[in-house]
This record gives C-alpha cells, structure tokens and sequence, in this order.
C-alpha cells in the first residue's frame, strides 16, 4: 500500500508535483500515467525518498520509505534502466544489491532466471541493449521479493515479446497480493495491464478510477450534433425530444450536443420530426488514448484558457472545468499527435474553416504551449459555419 | 450514459479489486546493518575496472619509480638523503592514482545513475557513506602500505652501503648512521611504510569525501590535484622577502611536505620535521569535509 497526501515538489519556481493525494492498494496493477514531464518519474523518486517532497508526504507500508529496515525486501523499484554501473557485469551488479539488503546470493540467480539475463550474467551491463537494461532493473526490483513494486516505464525499449512478458509479469505479481504501480504515458498499454488509474498532468491529479470506470466513461460512441448557432431555441427543442426518446444530451463548449444512447439515424429521425434542422450530425468513437490526451490535455487548456479569454469574448460554454476526471468536451485530437504536448491544434473541424484571430503574443505568457493552444481555440458562438461532418477520429456509427 | 459521468474520481474507488491478501515472502528478512553495506562496497569495489587499474598503476609507479631511483644512486657513496627518503619519488605520482580511485568511488555512481539504485536499496544514506569510506580507506591503505613497505625494502637493500664522508656530522644532513654507515631509524621506516601509507589513503579518503559533496568525476579530481599541487607550485613561485610568510605557510601545509616529512626530507627548514602532526592535521580535515558530505547526502536530492 502506497500512500501520498498531499504531495508537492517545486524546484525553484517550477512546480513538478502540486497537492497529489492517492492510494495504490495491493492486489492490482496501478497504472500511472501522465504525459513526458508531467511528474510521474518525480512522484515515484519522492515514493522511494530519493527527493524530499516540498509539501505533503507518502508512505509505504504506513512508513516513510527511509524508515523501512529493509527497504528492498519490502518496496522493489525499477526507475532507471541506465541506473547502473556499466562496467560492473549483471550478476555482480545484482550480488552488491543482494548483500546490501542481507538477501542470500543464489537469489541473484534466480531472479536472473526470471528476467531471462542467466546467459548474460557475466558480462558487463555497459553492452546490454535497452531492453536489456530493463531486464536487469527489473531483476533488480525483484530481488528481495518485496510487497510492493514500483517501475518507471518498464517496457521502455522493450520488443513486443518483452512487452507481452512485462505485462503478464506484472499481473502475475499483483495476483500474488502484491501493490504494483506502474508509470507509463501510453494508455493503450496501461488499458491492457493495469486493473486501476492514477492519471496526472502537470504534476495534478486528473483522474482516480478503474481501469473499467475509465473505459466505460471514455470510451464510448457518440454523436455530435449541431443545431444551427443562430438559433437556440432549436437546440432546446432537439435536447427535450432526444431525452424524451432516452438519450442523453450534453453540450459541448463549442454550442454542440453530445448524444449518446441513439442512433445516428435515430437522432436524424427526431430531429425532423421536432423540425429542427442539423447542421452537422456526425459519428464518434472516442479511444481511451483520445481519452486520456483529453484528459491530461485538460491541465494545459485550464492554463491557457484563462489566460485566452482576456482578450477574447466569450459569452457561453466554460471551458478549462479541469476537475479531475473532467474530459474538456474537445473534439477528439488527431491520432499519431500522442507524442506531442501540446497535442497539435487540428482536433475541432470548427476551426480548419474559421479563420481564428489571432492574438499577438503577449509578453509574459505564462507557458510555452500557451500560443499554440489560443489559436486552437476559436471564439465561441463565431464558428457555426461548418458543414464538415466527421472529424478524423471517425469510428463506427454509434 | 449520465450526465454526470465526468463528475469526479469520487465514484471511481468503490472498484478497486480487492479480495487478494496482501504478499508476504517466504525469505526471511534480516535488519540490516553497516555489516551489509560493508560487504556490498567490498563487492563493487572490487568488480569495476577502475579499482584494478588505479591501484596497479599506482603499485607500477611506487616500486618501479623507487627500484629505478634505487638503482641510479646506488653506485653513489653518500646521496646525502636518508636511506629511505627516495620512495617519495614514485609516491608522488602513485599518489594522484589513489586519490582518482577515491573519487570514483563515490562519483562513478553518480555519473552512472548507480547511486539512486543504492540508495533506493538502503535509504540509510549515511551507511552508505560510512561503508564507502571504510572499504576504500582499507583497500588503500593496504595498498600504498604494500608498495611504500616493498619501496622501503628496495631501497635499503640497494643503498644500505653508503658511508658517512668525512664533513658530514651525524645531525648535520638526513639520516641515521651506525657505525659510520648509512641505516634507517626505526622512525623512518614507520614514516616510510605505515606513515605514507596513511598519508595517501587519507588523501584518498579525502577525494572520497569532495566526491561526495561535487558528486562529479572530473571536478572532483581536478579540485584535488590543485589542493595537493597548487600550494607547492605556488611557492615556487613567490620569491622575494615579502611573500616570504606567504611562502613558507604554503610550503608547511602543502600536502607534498607532509608526505616528504614522513620520508625526513621537508620542504621547510625544519630539518627534524616527522610528518605526523601534518598527518593528524589531514585527518582532521579529512573528517571535517566527510562530516559535511555526510550531513549534505541525508539533505539532498539524488
């Protein structure tokens, strides 16, 4: 069991981890994901008293981790891949972990054995590929066959078959009755191991859930419907018909719906026979990866939102509700963009059309993904003009 | 699906698996102690490259540098040096080896990441600290002790048949003789053999420690080989009657004199200098600088 209260780490003026409070239960795979620097490595150093938090403090076992005993034979960590002395050959590497802890030497074999490193054992770490360097970190964890078990991107550099053996590695482990958490930045990696989500942006919490919560509340179908702007009480009309016909309507930030629980021609069916005219009525599936950029994404709109709307009107339809496990309605973002933060601003086929005013960049703009997110965004209530049906994120018919 | 469904993570806590007892080993679990960390230094210490090759190169300069100088002034019938005093030579160089290994030590984990793997494996910082000094101290101190002792050896098999000349009066110039020939104190041969050893390996343990607090192989080094040559290079040059004071301070406390005492040669005019008190004086500032380390590794993050 793994938990933090509290817990915030500045570096001068940067702020790495702000207020986070969790649990890692014992039993479960707990995935723990955030885009790069969003302060998951961080987290897990002030896990393992390497960085002394700020603000707040985690235990380990209802312990501070630098009061265990024995710290490897109750937490196991794999932070580092590269973490190692390359001259020193694998076997001896683990043989100085091994004593430093009292565990007996033919443990080092064994747990080279589980990792598959006996034939390598040898020789000098500096030679071991990538994946191989995660090998021996994880041996490394697994030495003092400790409860709790924390790994820092383990499938780093790993080859389809180390990741398919790192995942059932780890589920093993969790079925054992023991904590395992799990930091990664692919969510279609963790959706595949991970039984809960701990799901951070810029060092916030964003999200506490199940895995299966997280996918029933994200991954669904869904569709966009638009009414046209210039007329409300149309949108109003079509909201108390589909709700009549059991679907559920939410507005999105842009004046949009997001209908879900009806068919698409259902929804055109309705529509019609309520005499409203669509102006766009489209299909959705949204991924758990979309999910979870939208998600983290959120942290960055909530920043730069705020400081947006100072020079823009913005009459209706809040943005930057960054509470955690909000999705900001955004239209879903490119696939292929996972890679970038901020992700690239094509997402909302509103505004490939409207030409977006610009704001010159203010002197002082708080972050750097500041300007690129102002001109994804465009002024709400102007951008009515499309008539693009789908957005690139197209799935099945809902 | 409801409206509410992004309301918070509230909800989301009632599905955590449960129902599996939590893991226990069937190892059993020992508290650990310095004992631990003693044998896990002794492990790394000796099962990188760096250790064998230092400590070789420095076994290579000691003996081979003293069997040379040895051999060259052995046709001569009075060096006017002490019979051991020539060991100093190849110690100088063998020094700077030994206080390399003592930065490595500490700073090769740093510079490799290694560090955060040992002090995630025992978060008793300080431990740490304490079994890299203790393990390194030891194996140079044995060491350094090894090739001053065979030096000393070397040197008195070789020059032991030098005579005393005719206008050199038994305290005039370094040395001891007997009987009108040239032997070696039993306070020499402590200097030579036990006091030089300690010497270095206090000069090591010192690199140990300004590793620990530069946590950076190059700075480290760099910072001690001014610290050992910079005084005496300085001196050299600082000629004139006013920087006379300057001049001698810099000669007294320059590491090399400490050393060269311990040999009965000083640098200063102090001609019955042993060396010790200058040892002392490394070993307090030794202490001093691995207090600091020691209290800066238990504050800092790694």
């Amino acid at each position: 069991m793994i938990e933090a209260y509290g817990l915030t780490k500045r570096y001068g003026a940067k702020t790495a981890v702000y207020n986070l409070s969790f649990q890692v239960r014992p039993g479960a795979v707990t995935g723990f994901l955030g885009p790069n620097g969003s302060g998951k490595s961080t987290t897990m150093r002030m896990i393992l008293g390497l960085d002394t938090p700020t603000s707040g403090r985690v235990t380990v076992g209802g312990h501070a981790f630098r009061g265990l005993p024995n710290a490897p034979r109750q937490v196991g960590a794999l932070l580092d891949a590269k973490a190692v002395h390359g001259g020193r050959s694998a076997r001896n590497h683990l043989l100085s972990l091994a004593q430093l802890s009292g565990i007996p030497a033919r443990r080092v074999d064994e747990v080279l054995g589980v990792v598959g490193l006996q034939e390598v054992g040898k020789k000098r770490s500096k030679g071991f590929s990538l994946g191989m360097g995660q090998r021996l970190g994880i041996a490394a964890a697994l030495l003092g066959d400790p409860q709790v078990l924390l790994f820092d991107e383990p499938v780093n550099g790993l080859d389809p078959e180390g990741i398919l053996w790192v995942r059932n590695l780890m589920r093993r482990l969790a079925s054992e009755g023991r904590t395992v958490f799990v930091s990664s930045h692919l969510m279609s990696e963790m959706a595949q191991t991970a039984d809960h989500l701990i799901v951070i942006g810029r060092g916030q919490l964003m999200a506490d859930m199940s895995v299966q919560e997280f996918i029933e509340r994200n991954s669904v179908g869904f569709a966009r419907v638009r009414t046209p702007d210039t007329e409300p009480e149309q949108r109003e009309k079509l909201i108390v018909a589909l709700q009549e016909a059991g679907g559920q309507a939410q507005p999105e930030n842009d004046g949009a719906l997001r209908v879900t629980g009806l068919p698409l021609p259902r929804i055109s069916d309705l529509a019609h026979s309520a005499d409203v005219r669509l102006w766009e009525l489209s299909p959705h599936q949204a991924s758990l990866e979309e999910a979870y950029m939208r998600l983290t994404q959120g942290s960055v709109d909530y920043r730069s939102t705020t400081d947006m709307r100072a020079g823009l009107q913005q009459p209706a339809g809040a943005p930057g509700m960054a509470v955690p496990g909000t999705v900001p309605p955004q239209a879903a973002p490119v696939p292929g963009a996972a890679a970038q933060m901020p992700p690239a601003p094509q997402g909302n086929p509103y505004v490939a059309q409207q030409p977006v005013p610009q704001q010159a960049p203010q002197p002082g703009a708080p972050e750097g993904g500041t300007l690129q997110m102002r001109a994804q965004q465009p002024p709400a209530g102007a951008a009515g003009s499309s008539t693009s049906s789908t957005t690139k994120n197209e799935g099945e018919d809902a | 699906m409801s409206t509410q469904q992004y309301e918070g993570q509230a909800a989301g806590q009632a599905n955590w698996p449960n129902g599996i007892a939590p893991y226990n080993s069937p190892i059993p679990m020992a508290r650990t102690h310095l004992g631990h960390a003693l044998v896990s230094e002794w492990t790394k210490i000796r099962t990188v490259r760096s250790t064998v090759w230092t400590l070789s190169v420095m076994f290579v300069l000691v003996v081979g540098i003293g069997l040379l100088t040895a051999m060259a002034l052995s046709g001569d019938d009075y060096t006017g040096m002490p019979l051991l005093s020539s060991g100093l030579f190849g110690l100088m160089l063998g020094q700077l080896c030994v206080i390399t290994l003592g930065v490595l030590v500490v700073t090769s984990e740093y510079g490799t990441g290694m560090i955060r793997t040992t002090l995630t494996a025992c978060p008793q910082r300080g431990r740490v600290l304490l079994a890299k000094a203790v393990v390194f101290f030891v194996l140079a101190f044995v060491m350094t002790t090894l090739a001053c002792t065979l030096t000393a050896l070397i040197n008195s098999a070789l020059l032991s048949d030098q005579t005393r000349p005719s206008y050199v009066s038994d305290s005039n110039f370094g040395g001891s003789f007997e009987g009108g020939k040239l032997v070696a104190s039993g306070g020499e041969w402590l200097g030579a053999t036990v006091g030089a050893g300690l010497y270095v390996a206090l000069l090591g343990l010192l690199s140990l420690a300004v590793g620990a607090l530069l946590r950076h192989s190059a700075g480290a080094i760099t910072t001690m080989m001014g610290v050992v040559l910079l005084p005496l290079v300085m001196a050299l040059f600082m000629a004139g009657e006013a920087l006379k004071d300057v001049r001698d301070f810099l000669l007294e406390y320059s590491p090399l004199n400490g050393l060269a005492s311990l040999y009965r040669i000083p640098m200063t005019e102090d001609q019955d200098a042993t060396g010790w008190p200058l040892l002392g004086g490394l070993a307090v500032v030794t202490l001093i600088i691995l207090g600091v380390a020691y209290a800066l590794l238990h504050k800092r993050d790694v």
